[in-house]
């Protein structure tokens, strides 16, 4: 009798087969006009921009670039909305629109993965399971707060800024949309928002959220467009308020335009995450931590580990671990269920990866990769994971923000704690290890603004998020986060 | 691996890395996500239904209630002779040279549980006689359990022996350890029971006895499954895993195939490396392969209840 002699499967393993999101459920408009005072209208500027599926590089739609008489009319339309019905709305109504828009954002959940994965390049397991799903219930958190504002700490009866303006980054559209209106509009402000050049199409399906939702006209505006519209949203009179998520550099030109003029700012912005790994860390949960720490949204993630810091006694036994896992990562069409790693969002961040990956090998630093199939067509980087890294290497030391990994190694927690702090940036930090004290000694001594302990990318409405340093100032959610749309 | 010097065992067991119980549900719940569709999706019913061990352990079994499973064990769905026999069938001891006559001449596996199964609370030696009288009745493989008495009571030496011991009166029969997962309170000690099971020379180390809730479950799992693929890349001996109790639907089976192939790795992909213990599985596995082979279900009365 034969027993236990069975051979593997005859055909190989367990192939999953194409399982693609439907399309479908999207219908892209070819062009888009700017959303103002409620509604869509023409620019007065004639530019358009191009956004593109980034992975087959096929054009989606068109969408205008917004000139300076084009955000004049934004903002005209933002402070009437301010004065006329927003600011004297009691919280409770506010609340009720906020509640209405979560709703809707839930209900349209499908559409807007499909979407969001289309023009950024994203995985839509993680449009579905993450971005909006995390969006819906920014709005939902919010929607809570507008009428308890005076028993958040500051004060018995907080008055919103103003007009706020706002600029997005392209990594997390819809969410850091989410981030921005959601605490903005429960604090009783309106809003003027450009989305990233790249990636404005679900902002734009907000602005139908907006309209679903009976929101009076001018409360949020949408202007989409590229870095002078961009300036021109940050550079206006009208703002109140000016919250920006995006690069240093940016921030930075920012910071230098509002300084000196009494409007408030606050700036998220890059980062150099240290993940650091004790040697009795719970090494597979690690190895998944790591792994989602850097390869989340293809490493496009300012809060992303970029830095693995590994107790060195243990760093032989953990690579091998880490790259076995890397090599099962799936890698391709962004709409397609079981797609772990999508495309890069453009072809400007893909020279950006190559350039400092480049560098990376350059200065010394062994690069390895798993055998991966890149896709002919769009934008592709592959899970690539750096040893052998010095403090001084540029890859060490310079946001990369791609699905690019750099291993360093320490001795004791004294070091790994000086090798994490070295930057100038200050974001965020993980700690692994299955030792309270030395969890505790370890984040305590952090100069990130979010230490993950045992995990790592995870975020909730609740906790307040932000920088030290070059990462920025201001925190958004939680209690902490309305602190930066109320005076 | 005994406990030569007083508390190696323990201080080897202790040194291992533990789980973080929140990492593992989520990865856990991570792979169930994946999407197994139209061709895959075949191939892993058929997968699924030759891993099967169909199992009846209960007080009221007879010998024709085990004879009418084993003919099911054979041939699943009579109206269909492309659907593939199971690995094996799982009966108590007394039920084993039945289960083996029936089975006889056929490609499926007589296992039989033993060792005072479930609870394990008879003395060593009346569980040597139980596990060599079921191999004497025909079974090929024994689904021992461990005494987790002494396990949560921190005499690793006893559980080791005993499985030695076990293991030892098996003879040709393969081994499969039941650690009972679900008495064994934190994932550490799943850890932990898995790596004492293996240095004691189990073929398999099985979750459950499907006695005590929970039983299976993907977490427990997947320590489970990387529990032998740590064990293969230390010692080059590749040992399986069988999730048991509680896996019922065609959905389940496909996440816990999920596991293995994302886990442990496509080596692990065959009935001599994984098996899934369960009696109702059997049938939505036969009604969904009916279902995609056809395009429509056939209600449970088309499919045999034995």
């Amino acid at each position: 009798m034969t027993t236990l002699e069975y051979g593997p499967l005859d055909d190989g393993p367990l192939e999953y087969a194409p399982a693609p999101e439907a399309r479908s459920i999207v219908a892209i408009r070819p062009s888009y006009d700017l959303f103002i005072d409620g509604e869509f209208t023409e620019a007065k500027s004639e530019e358009r921009i191009v956004t593109v599926n980034p992975a087959d590089e096929q054009p989606l739609a068109e969408v205008a670039a917004a000139g300076e008489a084009d955000v004049d009319r934004a903002f005209t339309a933002a402070r009437r909305a301010y004065e006329g019905v927003w600011s004297r709305l009691p919280g409770a109504e506010r609340g009720k629109y906020l509640f209405r828009i979560a709703r809707i954002i839930q209900e349209r959940a499908r559409e807007l993965a499909v979407l969001e994965s289309l023009d950024n390049g994203k995985p839509i397991k993680e449009t579905r399971d993450v971005d909006v799903p995390l969006a819906a219930a920014h709005f939902f958190y919010h929607a809570g707060w507008a009428d308890k504002l005076a028993h958040a700490g500051l004060g018995p009866s907080p008055r919103p800024l103003g007009v706020v303006a706002q600029v997005i980054p392209w990594n997390f559209p819809l969410l850091m949309l989410a981030w921005k209106i959601a605490p903005a509009l429960a604090c009783g402000n309106t809003v003027v928002l450009k989305p990233a050049e790249t990636t404005p199409l679900t902002a734009l399906v907000f602005a139908e959220i907006c309209q679903e939702a009976d929101l009076p006209p001018g409360v949020v505006n949408i202007v989409t467009g590229a870095g002078d519209t961009g300036r021109a949203v940050v550079a206006h009179p009208e703002a109140d308020k000016i919250a920006f998520t995006g690069s240093t550099e940016v921030g930075r030109e920012i910071a230098r335009a509002v300084a000196g003029t009494g409007r408030r700012l606050t700036l998220e912005l890059g980062g150099k995450g240290a993940n650091i790994v004790y040697d009795d860390a719970p090494l597979d949960q690690a190895v998944e931590g790591i792994v989602t720490g850097i390869f989340f949204n293809q490493g496009h993630v300012c809060c992303a580990g970029s830095r693995l810091l590994v107790q060195e006694s243990l760093a032989e036994e953990l690579l091998p671990r880490l790259r076995a896992r890397i090599e099962r990562l799936r890698l391709g069409d962004p709409l397609d269920k079981n797609t772990d790693i999508g495309a890069i969002n453009s072809a400007a961040q893909l020279a950006r990866i190559r350039e400092l990956a480049e560098a990376g090998a350059n200065e010394g630093a062994e690069p390895w990769s798993p055998a991966c199939a890149i896709p002919e067509r769009g934008y592709w980087y592959p899970p690539t994971v750096f040893t052998g890294v010095a403090q001084s290497h540029r890859i060490a030391r310079e946001e990369i923000f791609g699905p690019v990994l750099s291993v360093l190694t320490f001795r004791t927690p004294e070091e790994a704690v000086t090798k994490a702090n070295n930057t100038p940036y200050g974001l965020s930090a993980g700690v692994w290890t299955e030792k309270g004290s030395r969890m505790l000694w370890t984040a305590a001594r952090l100069r990130a603004g979010v230490v993950w302990c045992n995990t790592f990318n995870q975020f909730d409405p609740a906790s307040p998020f932000g920088g030290y340093k070059e990462s920025g100032y201001g925190r958004e959610g939680g209690r902490h986060g309305l602190e930066a749309y109320l005076g | 691996m005994p406990d030569t010097v007083p508390g190696s065992l323990r201080a080897y067991l202790h040194g291992l890395p533990g789980v973080d119980e929140v990492g593992v549900r989520r990865r856990a719940a991570d792979l169930a996500t994946r999407s197994v569709k139209t061709t895959a999706k075949a191939r892993a019913i058929d997968l699924a239904i030759r891993m099967v061990d169909l199992t009846t352990l209960e007080g009221a079994d007879t010998p024709g209630k085990v004879r009418a499973m084993a003919a099911k064990a054979v041939r699943p769905d009579p109206a269909d002779p492309t659907a593939p026999p199971v690995a094996a069938v799982c009966v108590y001891p007394d039920m084993a040279a039945v289960a083996a006559q029936a089975l006889a001449g056929t490609e499926v596996a007589v296992a039989s549980v033993a060792t005072g199964f479930p609870a394990g609370r008879t003395p060593l030696e009346v569980k040597l006689a139980d596990t060599r009288a079921a191999v004497a009745a025909g079974a090929t493989e024994i689904d021992m359990v461990i005494d987790r008495g002494a396990f949560l009571a921190g005499d690793y030496g006893k559980v080791f022996e005993e499985i030695a011991a076990v293991k030892e009166a098996c003879g040709e029969a393969h081994l499969k350890v039941i650690l009972e997962t679900g008495e064994l309170a934190c994932y550490d000690n799943v850890r932990r029971a898995s790596w004492l099971a293996l240095h004691a020379g189990a073929d398999f180390i099985k979750t459950s006895t499907g006695k005590v809730t929970p039983a299976a479950t993907p977490p427990i799992t997947l320590i489970m499954l990387e529990a032998v693929r740590d064990y293969r890349a230390l010692t080059g001996r590749q040992a399986g895993v069988k999730p048991a109790g509680g896996i019922r639907t065609t959905k389940d089976a496909i996440r816990y195939l999920v596991l293995v192939n994302e886990v442990a790795g496509p080596d692990w992909l065959s009935p001599a490396h994984f098996r899934l213990g369960a009696s109702t599985l059997l049938n939505d596995l036969l009604m969904q392969r009916a279902k995609l082979a056809t395009g429509h279900y056939g209600g449970p009365d088309y499919y045999t209840l034995d």
